[in-house]
């Protein structure tokens, strides 16, 4: 086996029999698939308009409350705001997770397999051979670090906004108590995390979406639909019977988080919620991408 | 002719369309066999590519592959030949492991298809209807993707492959350019590359001079050729039958989903018989001559006529010279034209080289 190392003369005789696998070769598709997804001008769109979010709205809040009328009382967080920078945190992840997250976690995943389809580039990752499940466990992965991404994009650049524009200093949270900076920049930091995490769920339908189709445009369209069409039906009171079974109703529970004794009855929830998605929708892209002819 | 067990218990339960064959090789509850073990016994004549009863229907009901039969075997350059529609792709997506058959069973390399993908395609390089490139990165980047996707591919030597592979398709100066930016040629090229990222035993290219230039196709001509040489088998659709000719040891010919024939080269060249060509200006008294003599199937053209010479021993055509010359013909040239592939093509599957329906 071993003594064929040197073979400049002649044809060297192919290697005939099954290759042996290697874990790093096995990650390696990993690897590539976050290279992919962040080298893409796509993506680095998106981050930037999640980016330019808080700075809008610390600018208008900064706006606001230079001006002499105080307006009827905003959202709480609003308020809180001007006394503390790093509020703007919370603001802009509370205004960014019902509307322009979803929104961004929606074209990455839904574009994901079906992407790949339409230009034709899944044929060749299959024959590589990428192997249908480890490829879309790949896909899922990046989508999931792309959720981290986004939420980072927002928070940072919440908080550069905050110093910027509003005094920094001690934190009052919602329930009245008063905690010191670094305590609410590492809270800061956990409501982040639980955001991120509360798209999982999304990414799962996106990615079943996504096995549905050979267009990446329709896949995106319809995950963002979808978003859209469940937040509206989250609105009726009339549907209070599936209403917490949608995967956005405790989306906002992360200001439970803001309370002294951290309230962490509603994030539970959200995060099982997101875990029966992952569940449900992962099982379901895989019974379909694995079953599914590839002809585009 | 023997029906030799090509590859055991493949598919030919499943033949519900309804119940198609998953394709993956890893879901966990369907790994029954021992991924060490070979599941077939080495066939005879060690086959590369083994199709028995392979068949395919889309879901519209289009019948695009219908009872394949088909042996490519190791260490030969085999082309897969057949007009527009006939079925040449979806015949390589089955094999590849894309879609699934509706009934029959393929092996390639010894292993059946659908399920041993795994363990199969590491070892196969495939061009599969055209190139499909990452737009956004670089032809570089577009093949470091595609070896990041085979497992078994190595992290450490890929950089160097990748340069090899580009180095040897002629695509060096090109690598860092976007790939959105490459002509058709270049894109091809690149899909070469992509199937030369390893060592491998067979080589599947559907179309692989598609937007080359002369150039272009005689240097894949000439890959194929050393690639082969190397102890790789190679199998080629094409609708080039020249192509087919120059490059292939084997052939098998398609057409409305069926294989109408297969075997060496040679074998059906021959099948093809020769015409006899003359080259005069005086074609009507000519026409008149060589009819005399039985020489059937005249066509006229501008300024010569061929015709099948028939079963006749070699010193009747310096008669039938000299009495084409005795009426009075100004014969020009005069000459037998040996029979090409593309003659045996369409006295084979009698319809030329057209879409079917
Ligand atoms: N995904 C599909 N769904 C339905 N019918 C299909 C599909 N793909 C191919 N067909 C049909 O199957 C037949 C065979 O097509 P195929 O692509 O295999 O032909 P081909 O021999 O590769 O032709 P070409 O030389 O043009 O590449 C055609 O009639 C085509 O219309
Ligand atoms: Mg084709």
């Amino acid at each position: 086996m071993s003594q064929a190392e040197a073979s400049q003369a002649g044809a060297p005789p192919v290697v005939t029999g099954r290759r042996p696998q290697s874990a790093s070769g096995f990650l390696s598709l990993f690897r590539n698939e976050l290279h992919l997804t962040f080298r893409r001008m796509r993506t680095k769109v998106l981050l930037g308009i999640l980016a330019v979010l808080p700075v809008l709205i610390g600018v208008v809040v900064k706006l606001n409350t230079d001006s002499p009328h105080e307006g009827g009382g905003g959202p709480s967080f609003i308020a809180q705001t001007t006394q503390n920078g790093l509020f703007l945190v919370f603001t802009a992840l509370a205004v960014a997770l019902p509307v322009f997250l979803p929104m961004t976690v929606g074209v990455v995943a839904g574009d994901s397999v079906a992407g790949e389809a339409a230009t034709g580039t899944l044929r060749y990752l299959l024959v590589a051979p990428a192997g249908r499940t480890r490829l879309l466990a790949a896909k899922f992965t990046a989508g999931l670090v792309f959720c981290l991404a986004a939420t980072a994009a927002v928070a940072v650049a919440a908080l550069a906004t905050g110093a910027a524009l509003f005094p920094l200093g001690e934190v009052t949270l919602i329930s009245g108590d008063t905690i010191g900076f670094a305590d609410a920049l590492l809270r800061a930091v956990l409501v982040a995390g639980v955001v991120a995490v509360s798209l999982a769920g999304l990414v799962a339908i996106g990615l079943f979406v996504s096995t549905l189709t050979g267009s990446g445009i329709a896949a995106m369209a319809a995950t963002v639909g979808l978003v859209i069409t469940v937040q509206i039906l989250d609105a009726f009171p009339q549907l209070d019977a599936i209403r917490p079974f949608l995967f956005t109703h405790y989306w906002l529970s992360f200001a439970d988080l803001l309370r002294a004794p951290m309230y962490w009855d509603g994030v539970w929830k959200d995060l099982g919620l997101q875990a029966a998605y992952v569940a449900v929708f992962g099982s379901a892209a895989w019974s379909r991408f694995t079953s599914r002819d590839i002809s585009a | 002719m023997t029906e030799a067990p090509v590859t055991g218990d493949v598919t030919e339960s499943a033949g519900g369309p309804g119940a198609a064959p998953r394709p993956t090789p890893v879901a966990p509850a369907s790994r029954t066999t021992s991924p060490t073990s070979p599941t077939s016994t080495a066939s005879p004549g060690d086959d590369v590519i083994r199709t028995r009863g392979l068949t395919k229907r889309f879901r519209g009901g289009q019948l695009a592959v219908d009872g394949l039969d088909l042996t490519v075997p190791r260490g030969s350059v085999f082309g897969f030949l057949g007009p527009n529609g006939s079925g040449k792709t979806t015949t390589i997506r089955m094999l590849m492991g894309l879609i699934a058959p509706t009934s029959g069973a393929a092996a390639v390399l010894g292993e059946p298809m659908p399920q041993s993908v795994a363990s199969v395609l590491p070892r196969v390089g495939a061009l599969i209807e055209g190139p499909a490139l990452y737009g956004f990165l670089s032809g570089r980047d577009n093949l470091v993707r595609f070896d990041s996707a085979d497992p078994t591919a190595d992290p450490r030597t890929r950089n160097s492959r990748v340069e090899a592979a580009l180095e040897r398709v002629g695509l060096s100066a090109a690598a860092g350019k976007k790939a959105r930016a490459y002509s058709l040629g270049m894109k091809q090229r690149l899909g070469l590359a992509s199937a030369l990222l390893q060592p491998r035993e067979l080589l599947v290219l559907d179309e692989p001079t598609n937007g080359l230039d002369p150039q272009g196709m005689r240097e894949i001509r000439t890959l194929v050729r050393e690639v082969a040489a190397e102890g790789t088998t190679v199998f080629l659709s094409s609708h080039l039958l020249d192509e087919i000719e120059q490059v292939c040891t084997h052939a098998a010919v398609m057409s409305r989903g069926r294989l109408v024939v297969q075997g060496t080269v040679a074998e059906l060249a021959a099948r093809a018989q020769g015409r006899l060509v003359v080259r005069t200006p005086d074609t009507a008294r000519a026409a008149e001559v060589l009819a005399a003599h039985g020489v059937g199937a005249l066509v006229h053209g501008e300024g010569r006529l061929d015709g099948e010479p028939g079963d006749r021993g070699d010193d009747a055509l310096p008669k039938l010279c000299a009495a084409l010359v005795e009426a009075g013909v100004r014969v020009y040239g005069f000459g037998l034209e040996r029979g090409t592939l593309e003659d045996a093509f369409v006295a084979l599957t009698g319809e030329g080289f057209d879409v079917a329906g």
